[in-house]
């Protein structure tokens, strides 16, 4: 099957690792597996800042850069959210819609698409799962904490098969870090507060890696880490299911 | 009590100074909403309630014409005054003058999110009536002068010591005695003595039956009963979207309030008034205020749905840590951000911006109530009319050129300095609000793409 | 145009057009639960006392025994006579506020949240059991039903003017989320399950 990968910009610019694994990861289990060499964002940043109307030429390169592959695969639960609820084009909108339904966040796509049932790999460790809202809440990646419904966790499920990696249980499994895109700088003060109590739930757990499947995430809460000099690292998902 | 006109996130940052104070109103209110938690939990259908009460409400606001005006004939039928006022102004002008046709200058009142909304208390001070607040948290904070912080838990941004002082000095208790014990007992004695004298009482109203023509005031204190079967006249206010089709609905809505209030099972008591007791006067005040706009709004109707719970604000991370004044709105957090827009847009632009857009507040909410998706769409309605600044305007089109063009990209962006110089999270407040409490991460030597670009090359070069 | 019909048109034009309609109740309510467990669980978890009782005198007892400085004790149920003011009904409600004690029944009883149907026409005063001090409520232990879905079959199109439920003392948790039963109804609440 041929796989588009979506590379979100800022991880394309400061996150190359986890492209690289991603892509590696896809490969392993058999995709044909190609980066449209002319994708720059979905158009998210825009969108939630209230500038939705500003997206047309983002979703028409969008849709210019992805509509000839069966699957588009993205490590970020965010980017993939906006391209599922919000991808149109005046132009294409066929191939719009095809991109809508055919959208997927790294971590679903091995769980639900490929069915893959575990990934070999080592990563001895103590490790927290920051699950970002849009795609646990957005995307389902996961059961909601304020639902009375079955519980279950796609990253979970994954991350569960590789050797020496222990994942903790968290105080408050799925509480917001803070990140908010614009609300980083706009609310600058709940933000990072948001975002220390998050990483004090970890710390509480006595976690060497905080992971997750949305860097924007994982940036913030770095962010604060390196302020506070802490040892606790943050690594993407898709860098652990590549460890070896 | 005068308003709060700072924005969000500045007074949010004033909240944010006193650390060991966020972090006790966050965590009082998460233990609240893990209390709604282990409630909504305990029942196996509780996601079945939520659908059936949201379908309910949903039946309400597509037959409202046809429901007002059942509920005002049943409720005139049973011997009830009604009213009508289009706006805040109206209703305070009807209030008064049932409380000036009886020539007093005394009123005792039960909990009303509506009667904040229309700043009831001052427009009755300034004609000189005075209105005692007997719901305990309301009490409190009537006595400081300052507006209720959350709907369901007005004094939560307060400490007991807060509580003592001003009981001190208002009520002479003890200095020093911050035993909530102490204290509650020392506001039941003087607010007994108010039930006790006071002719006229207000509550609001929780449900309205449009087949009966009663209404539902829910208190765990009392005091809404306390107030209401001594006055010789009792006025309930409410806004139209109150309204339950029939009785039995109020079934399904009772199992959810208080569950997802506070966690308990029920309300203490949930009175049912269907009529004037002999002897009494009873008004029921139906009021729009901005209702029937909202109800106009297709994308935002669904919000006219919301029971008042305040289930949203306790999971709400930025309202945990923000608190209810930094809302500068009768109801504040997820569901005030999504309401308060529709009363005024220019004062309130800054609130749909409030929130990280998490959605935890839209899996709480008892009636199902879209609430993230509603403050993603306020966003672009306010961005759309034109409060937002216009540095933010210029900057969001200049960002949407570039990352349309791929080629402009490719050379703006080599090794980090499109995003970095460009994203919204870097650059809105110039770099410092990323950079005050956080570090920056740093370019990597080569972009992914280059480095994709390298390995296809390489692979070329191979072959 | 007076505001009731300017509101009123508003509404009608702006209202959603599409036929929603109402939602059946029929399969809501219908898990299965030990009723009198869950009823007495739920009641001692919101701060209220529960006694099974097979007798008006076994319940004279408890009172007799746990309320020994009552003053003033009042009731609508004759049985209770002779320990409990019943001419008080027609009275100013003002005068109640003196009252210890308040003994009155429920029509019946909800187990998911313990909650007590009483209406006026058996309050005597629609005050009564607020503005006594403590509260008991007697309720027939074949009267307790399992949620509130059968509490609403059970009161059907059933007239009154005023009824409420009643589900534990008075209470509060205004100051710091600090419980506190009394706040200014009934400081505490005994419910008699009558056999």
């Amino acid at each position: 099957m041929k796989v588009g990968l979506f590379i979100p910009c800022y991880v394309d610019q400061f996150y190359p690792q986890i492209g690289i694994a991603s892509l590696e990861l896809l490969e392993k289990f058999g995709c044909e597996v190609s980066f449209p060499m002319d994708q720059t964002c979905c158009g998210q940043p825009m969108a939630n800042s209230g500038y939705a109307h500003l997206t047309g030429g983002c979703d028409t390169n969008f849709v210019n850069n992805f509509s000839e592959f069966d699957y588009v695969v993205c490590p970020s639960g965010s980017c993939t959210m906006h391209v599922k609820e919000h991808l149109h084009s005046k132009e294409n909108e066929a191939a719009a819609t095809h991109i809508r339904k055919h959208v997927y966040e790294l971590t679903e796509f091995l769980t639900d698409v490929l069915k893959v049932e575990s990934i070999e790999g080592n990563f001895p460790y103590k490790v927290g799962m920051h699950q970002s809202c849009h795609g646990q809440r957005g995307l389902k990646l996961s059961q909601m904490s304020e639902l009375n419904a079955a519980p279950f966790s796609k990253p979970n499920q994954l991350l569960s098969s590789i050797k020496g990696l222990e994942l903790v249980s968290l105080n408050r499994k799925d509480e917001c870090c803070g990140f908010g895109g614009t609300f980083c700088v706009t609310e600058e003060a709940v933000s990072v507060k948001m975002g220390q109590d998050r990483i004090q739930d970890h710390k509480e757990h006595n976690v060497d890696y905080i992971t997750g499947g949305d860097m924007s995430c994982l940036m913030h809460l770095e962010g604060i880490l390196r302020r506070q000099k802490s040892n606790i690292k943050v690594i993407h998902i898709a860098e652990i299911l590549n460890s070896i | 009590m005068k308003e709060n006109t700072i924005d969000h996130s500045h007074a949010a940052a004033i909240f944010n100074k006193d650390v060991e104070r966020v972090n006790w109103h966050d965590q009082t209110l998460w233990f609240v909403r893990s209390k709604r938690d282990k409630s909504a939990h305990a029942i196996p259908e509780w996601e079945a309630l939520r659908d059936t009460a949201s379908k309910i409400k949903f039946n309400v606001l597509s037959n409202m014409h046809h429901y007002l005006q059942e509920f005002e004939a049943k409720a005139k039928e049973n011997g009830i005054i009604v009213h009508w006022a289009a706006d805040g102004a109206e209703h305070n002008k009807i209030v008064h003058s049932i409380i000036a046709k009886h020539g007093v200058t005394q009123m005792v009142k039960s909990k009303s999110m509506l009667t904040e909304e229309c700043h009831l208390n001052d427009y009755l001070a300034d004609n000189g009536i005075e209105v005692i607040d007997s719901d305990l948290g309301e009490f409190i904070v009537q006595l400081r002068k300052e507006p209720p912080s959350h709907i369901v838990l007005p004094a939560i941004h307060l400490k007991k010591e807060d509580v003592s002082n001003t009981f001190h000095e208002h009520l002479h208790t003890e200095k020093g005695n911050n035993d909530p014990q102490y204290l509650t007992e020392a506001a039941r004695q003087e607010l007994r003595n108010t039930f006790l004298t006071r002719k006229i009482a207000l509550t609001g109203v929780n449900f309205a039956v449009a087949e009966t023509g009663e209404f539902v005031v829910c208190t765990n204190e009392g005091n809404a009963d306390m107030g209401a079967h001594l006055a010789d006249v009792h006025i309930a206010c409410m806004g139209f979207e109150k309204l339950v089709p029939e009785r039995k609905h109020l079934g399904v809505f009772l199992r959810l309030l208080a569950r997802s209030a506070t966690g308990q099972p029920i309300t203490t008591f949930s009175s049912h008034f269907k009529k004037p007791r002999e002897g009494q006067e009873m008004h029921i005040v139906i009021v729009d205020n901005g209702r029937s706009t909202q109800l106009g709004r297709e994308e935002f109707r669904n919000s006219l749905k919301c029971i008042r719970c305040g289930a949203c604000m306790n999971t709400c991370p930025v309202y945990r840590r923000s608190g209810g004044h930094s809302y500068h709105n009768a109801v504040a957090g997820p569901i005030g951000s999504i309401l308060a827009p529709n009363l005024d847009m220019k004062k309130n632009a800054d609130l749909p911006f409030a929130s990280t857009l998490c959605g935890s507040c839209t899996n709480v909410c008892p009636v199902k109530i879209d609430i993230h998706d509603q403050l993603y769409k306020w966003r672009q309605v306010l961005v759309k009319e034109g409060y937002t600044p216009s540095s933010k305007t210029m900057a969001m089109k200049g960002m949407s050129a570039v990352l349309a063009n791929p080629t402009v990209f490719k050379i703006a962006g080599k090794a980090g300095r499109f995003v970095i110089k460009n994203m919204p999270f870097m650059v809105n407040n110039s770099m410092n609000a990323w950079y005050n409490q956080r570090e920056m991460p740093a370019p990597p030597e080569e972009s992914f793409r280059e480095w994709y670009a390298k390995r296809a090359k390489e692979s070329k070069d191979k072959k | 145009m007076s505001s009731r019909d300017s509101i009123l048109n508003k509404i009608k034009s702006n209202q959603p057009t599409d036929l929603n309609e109402l939602p059946s109740l029929s399969f809501l309510g219908l898990d299965k639960i030990d009723v009198i467990e869950t009823y007495k669980t739920v009641l001692k978890g919101i701060g209220g006392f529960c006694e099974e009782v097979n007798s008006i005198e076994e319940v004279k007892a408890y009172i007799a025994t746990h309320y020994p400085t009552a003053k003033r004790i009042i009731t609508t149920i004759p049985e209770f006579g002779d320990i409990a003011e019943t001419d008080w009904t027609n009275d100013d409600p003002h005068s109640l506020a003196n009252v210890d004690l308040s003994i009155v029944t429920a029509h019946f009883g909800v187990a998911e949240n313990s909650g007590l149907w009483v209406t006026d026409g058996i309050l005597g005063q629609r005050v009564s059991p607020f503005i006594a001090q403590y509260l008991s409520i007697i309720v027939n232990k074949k009267d307790i039903l399992p949620t509130m879905q059968q509490a609403y079959e059970r009161i059907g199109n059933l007239d009154y003017g005023f009824g409420t439920f009643i589900a534990g003392p008075s209470k509060t948790a205004d100051i710091e989320q600090s419980l506190v039963l009394g706040a200014h109804g009934a400081r505490g609440l005994v419910v008699f399950l009558m056999n």
